[in-house]
């Protein structure tokens, strides 16, 4: 997994390559009115990896974890998921209705939908596998309060809760950490500190560089083209860093027709 | 005294105890429609397609006359195709949903008043849009009270999947959950009910009794389960308050039933428990913790 490469505009980009995928991107194409949030992107993340997507606002960060979900239609290549049925995901914050009457303990409830769906009953060990997620994230006790009266750091626990619930083997997270205060970052990150020694895969979109270097083992670093993959500590060299700012900022220019 | 007030006209009159019914049927499916209307920021929308019924009732008129299967095939259909035909456009195009909805409701709307005006006269424009409860025919009085029926196991079967589609709808995806189906059966759901209405409070008053009470019970309730219980409810006392003071004051039942649905509102407004008037500008003094 430590491998490398830097990309030249409209060639193939090859990741490093897993024996056992848990996620195989092959040659993956999405764009927005035919311009490429991500292009031509290939790699996989191992199974019970650790990976941190960066890259500037509009790098195709969000992009990536939706299609692999699969809210986006892709406009090329594949996308290998080895266990669709494990997978769980925290859309952005400002994705959800914050605002909806709601209480934590249903919301954290939902993490079981895989196994109730639409018409099943919580069986015992569920509700109790949700009081359990609850106590984890530190918010024992808050099982009635309405949603609408929490602190944005306080839902981001609830989520975090949901995911516990889920007891997903992948777990795909968009920005987990925004307008979330220091200690809740600290709390939430041991949480995914402790799926990694569990050996669930996850793949997390972050904005600091320094909290990456610290926590992640492996890095995606993206600007609409993707720049590096591999390493944490390679990929985020300053000439990565400075490619990134400078893919990122010239997507506005009218583009040819991509022959890659 | 009371009896005269509140059981002898139904009683007395055939036509007071069949629009009883009716009411009962609309206020029952109302609540919930109106509840996830206004949690999926669909209120105007609802509003919207029931105009855009119009030229679909008319071309059914038209061609078969007064005929109340042909005018509600055509009137769903007309619902449908704006409801599907706005999605479709701001889905392809840079228009967003709210002004395709708009744009397509107008021509819709102004399509049916062409019509009506070929071959009918205004009376029956107000028929639409405003209904004749008091004169209901038995066969509408089955079709409104099958589609309410239809409409709440359609209901039941959708409820969780509908809740968390509104809450969070790329979780529900990325579990397999079918949001977007159960989005479409409620889209499906109000253009059936609103066309059912047609024959009851007529399109335009029926989006009344869907909206005032779910937008009061959501003052009141912190549950969704809770304020769709309470705005049925509402919906209920709101129809039969209307119902009698339509028959003791010689007043037209719709627009009274809607306006005791807007005094429910109006109270919410002031007096909510959650975040109304009084509560914002009197919170009382602060406590300790």
């Amino acid at each position: 997994m430590d491998h490398i490469q830097a990309h030249e505009h409209g060639v193939h980009f090859h990741g490093p390559e897993s024996a056992d995928p848990a996620i195989r991107l092959d040659n993956v194409t999405v764009a927005y009115q035919r311009h490429p949030a991500i292009h031509h992107l290939g790699g996989s993340f191992a199974k019970g990896s650790l990976t941190a997507l960066v890259g500037p606002n509009g790098a195709g960060k969000s992009t990536l974890l939706k299609a692999i979900v699969g809210l986006l239609p892709l406009s090329g290549g594949h996308i290998g998921v080895a266990a669709r049925d494990k997978l769980a995901f925290l859309p952005q914050v400002t994705d959800v209705d914050r605002s909806f009457p709601m209480s934590v303990r249903e919301v954290v409830d939902l993490g079981h939908w895989r196994k109730i769906g639409a018409f099943g009953r919580l069986s015992k060990e569920m509700r109790e596998a949700s009081s359990a997620a609850l106590r984890q994230v530190g918010l024992a006790g808050f099982d009635a309060r309405p949603i609408a009266s929490l602190s944005v750091g306080q839902f981001q626990r609830v989520l975090f809760a949901r995911l516990i619930a889920a007891d997903a083997s992948l777990i795909l997270l968009d920005e987990p950490f925004n307008a979330v205060d220091q200690r809740t970052i600290a709390d939430l990150m041991a949480l995914i500190e402790s799926w990694h020694h569990e050996e669930r895969t996850v793949v997390a979109a972050l904005h600091d560089l320094d909290f990456v270097r610290r926590h992640f083992p492996h890095c995606l670093l993206l600007a609409r083209e993707p720049v590096a993959w591999g390493d944490s500590r390679a990929v985020l060299t300053p000439e990565n860093l400075a490619k990134a700012r400078f893919a990122a900022e010239g997507w506005t220019a009218p583009a040819e027709i991509c022959a890659a | 005294m009371l009896a005269d007030l509140f059981l002898t006209p139904f009683i007395d009159f055939a036509f007071m105890r069949r629009a009883l019914v009716a009411v009962i049927a609309v206020s029952l499916v109302a609540g919930p429609l109106g509840v996830f209307l206004q949690l999926r920021r669909m209120s105007l929308m609802g509003d919207a397609l029931a105009h855009a019924i119009l030229p679909g009732v008319a071309i059914g008129f038209f061609l078969f006359g007064l005929d109340l299967w042909a005018m509600s095939v055509g009137g769903l259909v007309a619902c449908l195709a704006v409801a599907l035909l706005s999605g479709a456009i701001a889905r392809l195009t840079a228009l967003k949903e709210d002004t395709s909805l708009a744009a397509l409701y107008l021509v819709s709307l102004a399509s049916g008043v062409l019509i009506v005006s070929l071959r009918g006269n205004t009376r029956d424009l107000l028929h639409i849009l405003f209904g004749s409860l008091l004169s209901i025919a038995g066969d509408a009085l089955v079709l409104v009270v099958a589609v309410a029926i239809l409409s709440l196991i359609v209901f039941a079967v959708i409820y969780r999947t509908l809740v968390v589609e509104c809450f969070d709808p790329m979780f529900l995806r990325a579990v397999g959950g079918r949001g977007a189906a159960a989005h479409m059966a409620f889209l499906v759901l109000i253009a059936i009910n609103l066309v059912a209405a047609i024959q009851a409070l007529g399109t335009l008053m029926a989006v009344g009794l869907m909206i005032l009470p779910a937008a009061a019970a959501r003052f009141w309730a912190g549950s969704v389960a809770g304020m769709i219980a309470l705005a049925s409810s509402l919906a209920l006392v709101a129809g039969l308050a209307g119902l009698l003071g339509s028959y003791h004051l010689d007043l037209p039942p719709g627009p009274a039933i809607v306006l005791m649905a807007g005094l429910a509102y109006l109270v919410s407004v002031i007096f909510g428990r959650f975040g109304g008037l009084a509560r914002r500008l009197f919170p009382g003094a602060h406590l300790q913790h």
